[in-house]
Order: structure tokens, then C-alpha cells, then sequence
């Protein structure tokens, strides 16, 4: 396959970005988006050119450190799929592929391809624990959870936290990977005792970023790799509500 | 030096708690007056950074990703170890050590695998209570699952994502401890040097990686979490990051390497398609619970399949040779890790592979979905049927799975004490990074297990007993070591940044791991071994020569750090060949074709090699010296391994 590629090109954060036109020339079907990007890479380096910088790290689609909006869409025209997760032949010979970072206030680019996102560590490190020191808990199976909502509360914690859905939506809002946080602590038992303040702390730090508001276009479930759904963002709102009204 | 692993004296079950007892404690009010430097945040270093943050120390700890949360422990798919019994079916802590030891091959010591039997019962609980939505039944129990080199079910898994769970764990610890200002996190930096400060360890150099400033930090412990150094084979099934960088410059501070040449080459990976291929990935090891593995019985289906003439539904049922159920009738498909992979190899070698390449074998779900239904299957395999079908395009429901072993995990590292402190007094190797628990073939579900082991129940108790002999006085970078030891960071880095050759520093890479896979991978003989040295030898000169680095240090410069990384692969690659050709035996992973018997499994040599081979650096193009750590087994019989 031979493919052009326009590439979003940044020195740092403080220098204006601009689309870069490269060839990628002989690329298998078979290949992953980001190995394409290596070859490209090896090429650039090759003529003593500076590669292009992307974040990714596992390339099993489980660290959430890949991103790249691919034609407008986060992690590319795949559903369900990290960008490390997609193949080649998902393109078709000739394409023209336009590369850009995550775009969001609160996620400001690194170089080139590579954001920050350390925003969200510090939504989660206002609350999205339970608070419990090494030593001194029950054993594991004194805390008997049925199955239904121990299964409910891990397809909210199989978020791997890499920012698509704060990509997806037209506001950056990131109420999709605050609420996955929020539900599962919520509906497990070992998450009651702190479960209002928790969704306090976590939206308030949420707003301080800068990221938008929820405006319910469920773009973000749309394109989440893990398939996040936005029933987790109905019961954030709920907890935060209660929050207020209850005093936990 | 002679080598102390300061093993408790007593009997085997009560050496840890005597030990508890006898170390030195820190008392609360002066444990705000250390500083604790943790490297790395995965499950050992983020259970290490935020159980020593509750203690009240003060920890800075530092990863290169972007955040703790990224760590490699999060591609951890099957599960985690724990001798709770809670399937009545005869599990134990004696009988999670016996495994872990036999397992092993009778490379590891006995007092450390047994205070890790021991303490995972500790780890189930402490997750479960962190909120870790392990897989449950109906009736609200834990549930369980079998894995390989064990007859017992004791591992607790999270779907196929069990890593990610327990790292979110830890993270959520140690997140909570960043939150009440006892944990300083230091992301996107790296560690390039250790500071040795009289002979001790105090701080460390790294390298801020987005804008290139290298700094310096003093503490009074410095902790290695830092993982394995399997991608010095170039394709492994580690995260494209993962390195021995911190690691190796600690050894060439004096930091003994233990074991280097055990690696891990895991069973069933999806099969390499080309030149390139940036990384392997595994298929956890749980599907041989309900996969079968087989090839056709002659060369000639082989071929036929390779050509595409034919399916593999197309092969009946009496022309398929299940070759670990054949060899291994008692434990089958779920014998360890080195024996499935050798005989993956020895039937692909035999012609009687298949895949294009013919360098895979099946690994087949019909007999189980026929017998538990496509959905049962799904229920408990479907993420990594996906992902299977993702990566090669084929649906694994329907055909079967093409695997082929892939380096996977290092059982060497770090030479550690039974405190876990390394030769050089105050600098500590948790997790993967050290040498210690799993001999010279880890168990599947027991990396997780021994990390979090480490980090959670070891280094909290032993830490302790370091700090309290050399006080609270403050330690600060104003000691000339530091601004010598950055000073040589920053003359290595212009080194580096002055290269400007004609071959890119991937290409170095790939060099290497095609020397270290060919020579140093499964099987090694001393003939290749020895070819495998010279080799590298020429790459590493080669590389300082010819490699193309680009950019500049104050800046983010992916080129650099790659750079720097491959360096010391280059340098580990020639230890891991030496340590190779000393080691006159094949035990685990380890497998010298010289030594094997009559039905080719690894054939150990107790008298001579049951010893932990500890290397010390000695300074540029100079030969390491060898120190022997004889390993005593007072509880176990060493017999041949045996899972027929």
C-alpha cells in the first residue's frame, strides 16, 4: 500500500503546530497504524530528519497511551479498537490520511502528536480511591459482591484512560472517564463510605482542568476503544447530586 | 565481596515472621524525616511507593510514561497466584512454594519463594479491599481458575485483564498518597544514573523528558521497580518502553546482575508476520485451560496447510498429534511455560509446523466450545479472542489460533538480599527488576503475585531495618558525587547526540535481537554462544561509530532516549551471552542443547550449577567477575522436573 499521510507537526507547546505532507510508501496491510508510523519514522531519521512524536507505549491496546485523531476520529475508523490495535486494512491503497493530536484546553501538546494528559491523574488522585492502607483488611471473601454488579462494576473500570473520549466530544468534556471512576467505586460495596464525596472531589477537579460540558451527543461512548457506556455519566450526575443532599 | 543473602536461620515456615520480629523498626515520628526514591510504577512500584507514603516516609517516585497508570504490569492478562484454598482441592503455602520451586527448576531460594507463597494470600485481600472487581460467582464468591504448572486452582483473575485491575489498584493507593502530599510523582522522567555517596546509595540523575533538564535527587533508600529487560530481544511482548536502563547504569555502580540469561520465552504468542513487526503479543496463558495444542502428524499436511491446499478442519482427527497431551498425559496442555515452548520449537524444527512461516502451532477452542457452548467460551475469553482476531484478521471461534512462543518475562535481574536490597547498601530491586523468586522459569499468575508481594509486604518491614542503622540525618544534593554523576550523564548524552552516522538506532536494535533470538533465545549451544559474543561485540563498537541520533538534549527527543536504551541492551546482550556459556547445564528457560536428556527436557547439573551466578561490573571492556550465591535446600528434594 502506498499512502499519504498529513501530519499535525508541533515543536512544543508554546510554538504554533502545522500540517506536514509525508509519503508512506510500501506499507503492509498487515501492519499497525503506529508500526506504519515507525516507518515513516525510520525514514525521516534516515535523511537526518527530525521523526514525528506520538505517546504509545504497549501496542496491546491495554495502557492507554496511543491516541491520534485519524481522519477526524479518535483511535481511526475502527470501533472498539485502540490506534496500536489498528491494522493497515482498515485503508485503502492510495488514501490520504490526515494525523492530528488529541485537541482539548485540557490537554495540551507535548510535541507534535503527543498531549498531556496528566489532567486526568489528578482528577483521580482527588478521589478516585478507596481509602485503605496496606494491612489490616477483611479477607477477600468477607466482602461477598453478586455477580451482576460485580460484572457492572468492571465494565465501568475497564477504562484504560487514554483521552478519546475527551477527543470525540465537540465540548472536551471528559464526564465519560471521570463517571467509569465514579460508578465503580458507587456500586461496589467497598466504595459506600466514601462514594459522595468522591464524586464531589472528582467533578470539582474535573471543572478545575477546563474540560467542557456534557451536552449528551454521546460521541464519547461512540468512540471510547473499551466501550465505555454513557449510562456511567447518568450516575455520576446522580452521586453528585445526591452528594449535595446527603451528607455521606 | 562476598555475597550475603542474609537468610533467617529457623525452620522454613517461620523464618519471615522471626525476621519481622528482628528487624529494626523506624519510629513514627522520625519516619517523616526520610526520603525514599522509588523508580518505576508498576504493581512493585506503586504498591511500594504508596504502602511506604502510609508509613509516613516521604517517597518521590518517577516513571517515563506519562503516567503511573501506564506501567507494563498493565498488559498482565491471566491472573495472580494466591494460596487461599478456597477450592477445597488441596492447595497450600507449602504446595505454592513447592510449585513455585519446582517450577523454577531448583534455581531459587527457598526462603524467598516461601515468604511468597506466604504473603499472597495478603494480596487477594488487600486488592479486594482497594476495590479490584476480580472475577466472581453467582453467589458473590472469588472465583478461580488453573494455570499452567500447578494441579491446583489458585489463580484469581480480573477477565483478561488482570493487570491492568491490579495496577489500577495500586495506582488508586498511591494516588491517594500523591494526594496527601506524601508521594511527589515525577512522570514522563527517566533515571539515567545512580549517586553512590560513600558507598551507599543516595539519589539518582534523571532526565525530565520533555524538556530535557537533567536533575538530580537525594533520598536515603533508592528503589528499582523497573521492570524486565526482555526487550533486549527486540520483539518481545513487553511494552515498546520497557528497558534496563536504570537497572544496568545502577550495576555499573556496583549493583550485582543475577542470573542474566534466565528469560522467559512464553508459549503462546501470536506468530511474527514480518520484518515489521514492532512487538509481539502474548495470548494469555489460561486459554490452555480450555485450548488444545496440536500440529498435523506428518510434514506433508504441514505443507499442505502452509500452501493453503488445505484447512485445518480439513485434518482429521487421527492425523493430529496434541503433542503435550501426548508427551504430558498428567498435566497436558498445562505444563510450564519453557517445556510448552521447546516443544512448540521442537515440532516446528521437525518440519510439522504451520502458518506461512510454519513457525506456529494450533492452538484449538472446538473441543470447548462444543462442550461449553461459543458463549461460555466468550464469557471468559472473548477480550483476547478479539484482540486475536484484530491483530491477524482470522476468527478464532471458528478456526483455530496460531501461536508461537515469544520472550515474555527476565527471571534475572538485580542481585537482592533477602530484604530485597542489592549489593550496594540502600539501593533496593523490587518486582520484575530483581533476580529472586522464580529460579530459572517463572510460573504463570506469579509475576503479579511477586511484584505486589515486593511492594505491599516486603520492602515496607525491610526498608525499615536500613534506614534505622543509618539514621535520619538529612540527606541533599550538595555532595560532589552528584554533580560528578550528572556531569558524567550529560558527557554521555553529547556523546550520543554527537553520533550522526548512517544506521538508525532501531536498526541497532533489531541487529541485537536477532543475535540474542538466534543465539541466547531458546535453545543456546556453546558453538553460538560464542559466535553470539563476537557478534555483539562488533554491533556495540559499530553503534558508537555509525548510529544516527538526532535532535538535541533540551527538547523532546525520542532519538535520544531510544539512544541511550538500546546502549545498554547492546551492554546487557554480551553479559547475558557470558552468563549463558558459564552456565553448563540447561535448567528452565534456560536450554544448552549440550546438556538434555535422552527425551530432550533440560537436564540440570546440581553439583556443579545450583548456584545464583551474581555478576560484577568492572569497569569499560573489562570481563565481569563471577560471584557464586550456593543455594541450599533443606525442604525440597531436587529431582528431575517431571509433568508427564
Amino acid at each position: 500500500m502506498n499512502l499519504t499521510l498529513k501530519v499535525w507537526r508541533q515543536k512544543n507547546s508554546q510554538t504554533p503546530g502545522k500540517f506536514v505532507t509525508y509519503k508512506a510508501e510500501e506499507i503492509s496491510p498487515d501492519m499497525s497504524f503506529l508500526e506504519m508510523l515507525d516507518v515513516v519514522n525510520e525514514k525521516l531519521v534516515k535523511t537526518q530528519e527530525d521523526p514525528i512524536q506520538f505517546d504509545h507505549d504497549c501496542r496491546e491496546g491495554i495502557c492507554g497511551m496511543c491516541s491520534l485523531m485519524i481522519n477526524g476520529e479518535p483511535h481511526g475508523p475502527k470501533r472498539a479498537t485502540t490506534t496500536c490495535q489498528l491494522h493497515m486494512r482498515s485503508f485503502k491503497d492510495g488514501e490520504t490520511i490526515v494525523i492530528e493530536p488529541w485537541r482539548a484546553a485540557a490537554f495540551p501538546v507535548v510535541k507534535d502528536l503527543a498531549v498531556d494528559r496528566s489532567a486526568f491523574d489528578r482528577i483521580q488522585q482527588a478521589g478516585g480511591y478507596v481509602s485503605v492502607g496496606t494491612g489490616g483488611v477483611p479477607d477477600a471473601n468477607e466482602i461477598l459482591i453478586p455477580k451482576t454488579i460485580a460484572d457492572e462494576a468492571f465494565n465501568s473500570a475497564t477504562c484504560i484512560g487514554c483521552g478519546a473520549c475527551v477527543a470525540a466530544c465537540k465540548n472536551a468534556s471528559a464526564m465519560l472517564f471521570v463517571s467509569a471512576k465514579v460508578s465503580q467505586y458507587a456500586m461496589l460495596p467497598q466504595g459506600q463510605t466514601e462514594r459522595y464525596e468522591r464524586a464531589k472531589a472528582m467533578v470539582n477537579q474535573m471543572d478545575d482542568e477546563g474540560f467542557g460540558s456534557c451536552t449528551n451527543t454521546y460521541a464519547c461512548e461512540a468512540q471510547c476503544p473499551k466501550e465505555i457506556k454513557v449510562t456511567n455519566i447518568a450516575r455520576m450526575n446522580r452521586e453528585y447530586f445526591n452528594a449535595e443532599f446527603i451528607k455521606g | 565481596m562476598k555475597l550475603d543473602a542474609k537468610i533467617p536461620e529457623g525452620p522454613l515456615a517461620e523464618k519471615w515472621s522471626k525476621h519481622k520480629f528482628n528487624l529494626k523498626l523506624v519510629n513514627p515520628a522520625n519516619k517523616r524525616k526520610y526520603d525514599i526514591i522509588v523508580v518505576g510504577t508498576g504493581l512493585a512500584g506503586a504498591s511500594a511507593a504508596a504502602s511506604l507514603a502510609e508509613l509516613g516516609y516521604n517517597v518521590k517516585a518517577f516513571c517515563f510514561q506519562d503516567s503511573p497508570r501506564r506501567a507494563h504490569s498493565i498488559a498482565a492478562q491471566g491472573g495472580i497466584n494466591a494460596a487461599k484454598n478456597y477450592r477445597n482441592d488441596g492447595d497450600s503455602v507449602f504446595r505454592l512454594f513447592y510449585d513455585t520451586i519446582k517450577g523454577g527448576d531448583y534455581r531459587a531460594r527457598e526462603a524467598n519463594v516461601y515468604r511468597l507463597a506466604e504473603v499472597s494470600v495478603n494480596i487477594i485481600d488487600q486488592c479486594v479491599a482497594q476495590g479490584v472487581p476480580f472475577a466472581r460467582e453467582y453467589g458473590g464468591l472469588l472465583d478461580n481458575r488453573s494455570f499452567g504448572g500447578a494441579q491446583v486452582s489458585r489463580t484469581f483473575y480480573a477477565r483478561g485483564q488482570t493487570g491492568q485491575q491490579l495496577l489500577l489498584g495500586a495506582y488508586s493507593a498511591l494516588n491517594r498518597q500523591i494526594n496527601e502530599g506524601k508521594v511527589k510523582m515525577y512522570t514522563r522522567s527517566e533515571m539515567l544514573d545512580l549517586v553512590v555517596v560513600d558507598g551507599k546509595a543516595q539519589g539518582i540523575v534523571t532526565r525530565n523528558l520533555v524538556n530535557g533538564k537533567i536533575e538530580t535527587h537525594a533520598a536515603h533508600a533508592v528503589l528499582l521497580c523497573t521492570g524486565g529487560y526482555g526487550n533486549v530481544f527486540y520483539l518481545s511482548t513487553n511494552a515498546m518502553g520497557s528497558n534496563v536502563t536504570a537497572a544496568w547504569r545502577a550495576h555499573k555502580r556496583g549493583a550485582f546482575f543475577g542470573n542474566p540469561c534466565y528469560t522467559q520465552i512464553h508459549p503462546t504468542c501470536i506468530p511474527v508476520t514480518g520484518d515489521h513487526q514492532s512487538k509481539l503479543t502474548l495470548m494469555s496463558e489460561s486459554l490452555r485451560n480450555d485450548g488444545r495444542v496440536w500440529v498435523p502428524k506428518t510434514v506433508d499436511l504441514s505443507q499442505k496447510l502452509r500452501n493453503g491446499e488445505i484447512k485445518a478442519k480439513d485434518i482429521k482427527e487421527e492425523d493430529r498429534d496434541y503433542f503435550l497431551e501426548r508427551k504430558y498425559p498428567s498435566f497436558g496442555n498445562l505444563v510450564p511455560r519453557d517445556v510448552a515452548s521447546r516443544n512448540a520449537k521442537q515440532v516446528c524444527d521437525e518440519g510439522r509446523g504451520v502458518g506461512k512461516s510454519g513457525l506456529a502451532v494450533f492452538l484449538d477452542f472446538s473441543d470447548s466450545i462444543n462442550r461449553l457452548g461459543k458463549d461460555t467460551v466468550a464469557a471468559k475469553y472473548g477480550n483476547l479472542f478479539d484482540m486475536y482476531y484484530q491483530i491477524t484478521d482470522e476468527n478464532p471461534y471458528e478456526q483455530p489460533m496460531r501461536i508461537y512462543p515469544a520472550v515474555h518475562y527476565t527471571m534475572g535481574g538485580l542481585w537482592v538480599d533477602y530484604n530485597l536490597m542489592t549489593s550496594v547498601p540502600g539501593l533496593y530491586a523490587l518486582g520484575e527488576a530483581n533476580f529472586s523468586d522464580h529460579g530459572a522459569n517463572r510460573l504463570g499468575a506469579s509475576a503479579l503475585m511477586q511484584g505486589l508481594a515486593d511492594g505491599y509486604f516486603v520492602i515496607p518491614y525491610t526498608v525499615g531495618d536500613y534506614l534505622a542503622t543509618i539514621g535520619p540525618a538529612p540527606i541533599n544534593t550538595n555532595h560532589p558525587a552528584f554533580e560528578q554523576t550528572k556531569k558524567e550523564v550529560e558527557e554521555n548524552i553529547k556523546t550520543l547526540l554527537s553520533l550522526r552516522g548512517n544506521k538508525t538506532v532501531d536498526e541497532y536494535h533489531r541487529d541485537l535481537g536477532k543475535i540474542m533470538w538466534e543465539y541466547c533465545g531458546m535453545s543456546r549451544s556453546e558453538e553460538g554462544l560464542k559466535k553470539a559474543k563476537k557478534l555483539i561485540s562488533d554491533l556495540r563498537e559499530d553503534f558508537w561509530k555509525n548510529a544516527i541520533v538526532l535532535g538535541e538534549g533540551e527538547e523532546v527527543n525520542q532519538s535520544l532516549e531510544k539512544a541511550g536504551r538500546v546502549a545498554d541492551f547492546i551492554e546487557l546482550g554480551e553479559l547475558m551471552v557470558d552468563d549463558a556459556l558459564n552456565r553448563n547445564e540447561s535448567c528452565g528457560g534456560h536450554f544448552r542443547e549440550e546438556y538434555q536428556t535422552p527425551e530432550g527436557e533440560a537436564l540440570r547439573n546440581d553439583d556443579d550449577y545450583a548456584y545464583v551466578a551474581a555478576w560484577e561490573y568492572k569497569g569499560k571492556n573489562q570481563p565481569e567477575e563471577l560471584h557464586k550465591e550456593e543455594l541450599v535446600f533443606e525442604n525440597v528434594k531436587l529431582t528431575q522436573r517431571s509433568y508427564k
